[in-house]
């Protein structure tokens, strides 16, 4: 029996269906499983998403492009291939996409976290025979604490830096770790002001009925008015740019995965690293793993070496995909979480 | 042991001075003296031994994490520190530990170095089980010997000299002195009682800063004194009671290293304190640094090595004369005593005056810096006549105007992960130049690129590595970069028979195509321009 997919120049491609799964170059047809732009691609003709996801593409790759959508779990063949797509938990509209042809059933898991996110529906792990499974924190250091505890310490920053008249200017992923923050934040402790690319995707998400504490976009006349009280949140590459100044003095912080590491956050010179991210930690991984019963396992993005030992050592038939992005994610506090990667156009 | 790694994450949470000047003031008012004194101790870099070899501690932590050892290998290279590493491995806890610091410190870090390895591992397991998460950071800190954070000795001080009510660099003197991490010693730091009859303590080193403007700001020329920049080991020399101490830098005690600075000492009044360099010296000339670097090397001095890199002491300043501390005296009038008590001395014990460097103005000077690399020195010093010697490194009245550096352009071949700060970046660099048609290494630098420029050459590593040999990645031959460095040396333990001094990257070449990178013989003009004499095979890189 040939394999379903392939791991070809452009990506992941499911010969006998005529389509790749996030593509990092045009191609006909792209299955894409999320919007972050290391997995969503300009260029291809034709695109298949799910429904929940859909909004955030058509902002990501624009209006005109030709997309189709499918409810999760909702089938389609392509090619005698049944294709339908799973919630993934990482961000807004994320999946994993399930293959099936002549009995066997593969699985691409897109990126994806275990822990609980009010901003998308939560992972479903698929049974599958082959799993192809990120790997993006696939090393024993990195647990992530309870996301409530996380806030908390949000929050206790923020009263602090109030204290000290200082504004909390909190760098986090434009689309995803920024909307979950809002979700979690307490907006009776102060204004939260937010960065023009994280307010331009606000509209998709209370069009998608997700409850955001209230927040303003961040102009000079507000910036300067809330100075040492507000909560600002902008993206990484915000970082050290001159729009931060109209905030008067700061305590800058970070919000990712990388921040379980001192090294990552000492190096950007944030005050604070909040460890909350929207991919699975260890446990997550192997647990995700474990429970879609899979086989053969191809691990890519991140800590590769290490997942493909340990799994091969657990008696699966496990091995590294390379992908694109390999580089920029696997480089700590740099990689896909915090900044737009530098492949994705 | 709860207010240390509070105050431990709160110094390691800011970067602004006077946030880690407040944190360390409230821990010192705070703190019990017995634990204050530990805390200091380990604050201004003070270091027990490693009390435990690094090995056991992995596997420690792979027993009881149920782990393999290369996974507990694979997250300490992604980590690059591995008192962290340990404390991410285990199972959280964030229940803190109440026992004091100072208990700490005697029963789980002293009491852990003289155990045979099994009882180490019970001691180990059962404090793991006991300390919270932040706790045991900074106990695998302490056991490892790796206790560091961010700030500097004087930001100590200062809080220190606040609790304390008197002036920093008051304490700053204090702390030089000889104390035990006691709480009647702490009490004595902060009172000042009994320490003036310390006859060993020596007085902090007076630090320049690197000259960053016009010479013509500095004003008139006459207001000035110069001298040769020494490439030596800066020391201190104490003649007190009819001992001889001499001090490095380091705050390291180095009196058995060098006898001769000892028999100059011994000639030397009693109640004196010399400001000076020591420097390996033949035919009235300096050595290469080199030279001296094997006599700190070695552990055992024969007549050979005595033989091999005889030794001076360059004296340039006068700390105490007569018993007196005359470090508030203009240089004019410290410079006068000096030659006084030298001159005599030059012809019977290993001592030079460091000569002042006449010139009739500042292009007159300038002339004169160019000479530098030919008179084995490192460049000029520049000492205000009026001022008085100060304490630690302060802008105004010292400069130090060191000679421009060499440079070449070279391609880089090889990559490593850095640690700390660095840990998990490819931020370790070596460098080649071409012999024929093969790069042949030259030199390895960590410095001189910005953040943005570091992740970009770790981005190119990553996606141009042709072979790996464990954590080296061999690169594509692509990169340029023009390095700076120091000096230039024969070597016998480097693949290109050279070995270059200080070197670190002054400016990204992406104008350049690596073919267009310097040759090995380009590297060998350098060297036959400029080395000085007595060049010697073995050369130590210093970094």
């Amino acid at each position: 029996m040939s394999d379903l997919l392939l791991n070809t120049e452009k990506g992941l491609y499911c010969p006998a269906g005529g389509f790749y799964v996030d593509p990092w170059a045009p191609v006909d047809r792209a299955i894409v499983t999320h919007a972050h732009s290391d997995h969503a691609h300009f260029g291809s003709r034709r695109y298949l998403s799910s429904r929940e996801g859909a909004e955030l593409l058509r902002l990501r790759l624009g209006s005109e492009i030709d997309l189709q959508t499918l409810d999760y779990d909702e089938p389609l063949t392509i090619g005698g291939v049944r294709v339908s797509l799973h919630p993934a938990g990482h961000i807004l509209g994320s999946s994993q996409v399930r293959l099936e042809q002549h009995g066997q059933v593969w699985v691409v898991s897109g990126d994806y976290k275990t822990a609980a996110d009010p901003t998308c529906t939560p992972l479903e792990p698929v049974r599958c025979h082959t799993f192809v499974t990120e790997s993006t924190f696939g090393l024993p250091i990195y647990r992530w604490p309870p996301a409530e505890h996380v806030l908390a310490d949000v929050h206790a920053w923020w009263q602090e830096n109030q204290r000290r008249k200082r504004t909390s200017v909190l760098f986090a992923y434009a689309l995803g770790k920024a909307q979950r923050l809002l979700a979690g934040l307490d907006g009776s402790l102060g204004p939260i002001l937010v960065h023009g690319a994280i307010e331009r995707l606000l509209p998709a998400y209370r069009a998608a009925g997700i409850q955001l504490a209230a927040c303003e976009h961040a102009t000079a006349e507000n910036s300067r008015e809330h100075r040492g009280r507000a909560l600002v949140l902008a993206p990484p590459s915000a970082m050290g740019s001159a729009w931060l100044r109209k905030f008067g003095a700061l305590s800058p912080a970070l919000a990712s995965g990388w921040m379980q590491i001192r090294g990552a956050r000492r190096r950007r010179a944030m005050d604070r690293g909040f460890v909350l991210s929207d991919h699975a930690d260890w446990d997550g991984l192997l647990t995700t793993i474990a429970a879609t019963g899979a086989q053969q396992v191809w691990v890519t993005h991140g800590h590769v070496g290490p997942m493909v030992r340990w799994l091969t050592e657990q008696g699966l038939d496990a091995r590294a995909v390379a992908t694109r992005f390999e580089g920029e994610l696997d480089e700590v506090g740099g990689g896909v979480e915090l900044d737009e990667p530098v492949g994705a156009g | 042991m709860q207010r240390f790694t509070q105050l431990y994450l709160d110094l390691d949470r800011t970067n602004r001075t006077a946030d880690k000047v407040r944190a360390l003031s409230e821990y010192f008012a705070s703190a019990p003296p017995e634990d204050a004194a530990w805390a200091l101790y380990f604050l201004i870099g003070r270091k027990i031994k490693r009390a435990i070899k690094t090995g056991l501690l992995r596997e420690f932590v792979a027993a009881e994490t149920h782990l393999p050892g290369w996974l507990v290998d694979e997250s300490y290279e992604a980590v690059g520190d591995l008192a962290e590493t340990l404390a991410l491995l285990l199972e959280p806890n964030s229940r803190p530990c109440s026992e004091p610091l100072h208990r700490l410190v005697s029963d789980r870090v002293l009491r852990l170095k003289g155990l045979p390895p099994d009882q180490q591992r019970r001691l180990v397991i059962s404090t793991w089980h006991e300390l919270s998460t932040p706790q045991r950071l900074v106990w695998h800190k302490l056991i490892t010997g790796e206790f560091r954070v961010g700030v500097q000795r004087t930001l100590v001080a200062r809080a220190l000299a606040a609790v304390a009510g008197v002036a920093a660099p008051i304490i700053e003197h204090r702390l030089m002195g000889h104390w035990d991490p006691t709480a009647e010693d702490f009490r004595r730091l902060l009172t000042g009682e009994s320490h003036v009859s310390d006859p060993g303590r020596p007085y902090p080193f007076y630090l320049a800063y690197p000259l960053d403007m016009p010479l013509e700001q500095l004003g008139d020329i006459a207001l000035w004194q110069a001298e040769w920049k020494w490439d030596g080991i800066r020391a201190e020399l104490l003649r007190r009671h009819g001992q001889v101490l001499v001090w490095s830098r380091g705050e390291e005690l180095v009196t058995d290293r060098f006898p001769e600075v000892v028999e100059v000492g011994a000639a030397l009044p009693d109640g004196t304190v010399l400001d000076g360099e020591v420097l390996a010296w033949r035919d009235d000339l300096p050595l290469p640094f080199a030279v001296l670097q094997r006599r700190i090397g070695r552990t055992r001095l024969d007549a050979g090595t005595l033989s091999e890199a005889p030794c001076v002491f360059m004296a340039y300043d006068l700390l105490e004369l007569a018993g007196e501390d005359v470090r508030h005296r203009p240089l004019q009038w410290r410079r006068g005593e000096l030659e006084r008590l030298i001159a005599p001395l030059i012809d019977h014990a290993p001592v030079r005056l460091s000569p002042v460097v006449l010139a009739a103005d500042w292009n007159h000077l300038a002339q004169l810096h160019n000479e530098s690399r030919d008179r084995h020195v490192e460049g000029l010093m520049l000492k205000r006549l009026a001022a008085g010697y100060g304490v630690g490194r302060q802008r105004g009245d010292w400069w130090k105007w060191k000679s421009e550096p060499y440079s070449i352009d070279a391609v880089l071949i090889y990559a490593q992960r850095g640690h700390g700060r660095r840990a998990s970046l490819y931020t370790d660099y070596t460098f080649g130049v071409w012999d024929g048609g093969t790069l042949v290494p030259i030199a390895k630098a960590y410095s001189g690129l910005s953040d943005a420029e570091i992740r970009e050459v770790d981005a190119f590593v990553r996606a141009h590595t042709v072979e790996r040999f464990g954590p080296v990645r061999v690169v594509e031959a692509k990169l340029v970069f023009e390095l700076h460095f120091e000096g230039i040396q024969v070597s016998a333990r480097h693949k290109a028979g050279i070995a270059v001094r200080f070197p670190r990257m002054a400016n990204w070449r992406r104008d350049k195509p690596a073919e267009e990178a310097d040759t090995l013989d380009t590297v060998r003009a350098l060297l036959a321009a400029h080395a000085p004499a007595g060049s010697v095979a073995g050369f130590v890189q210093h970094e």
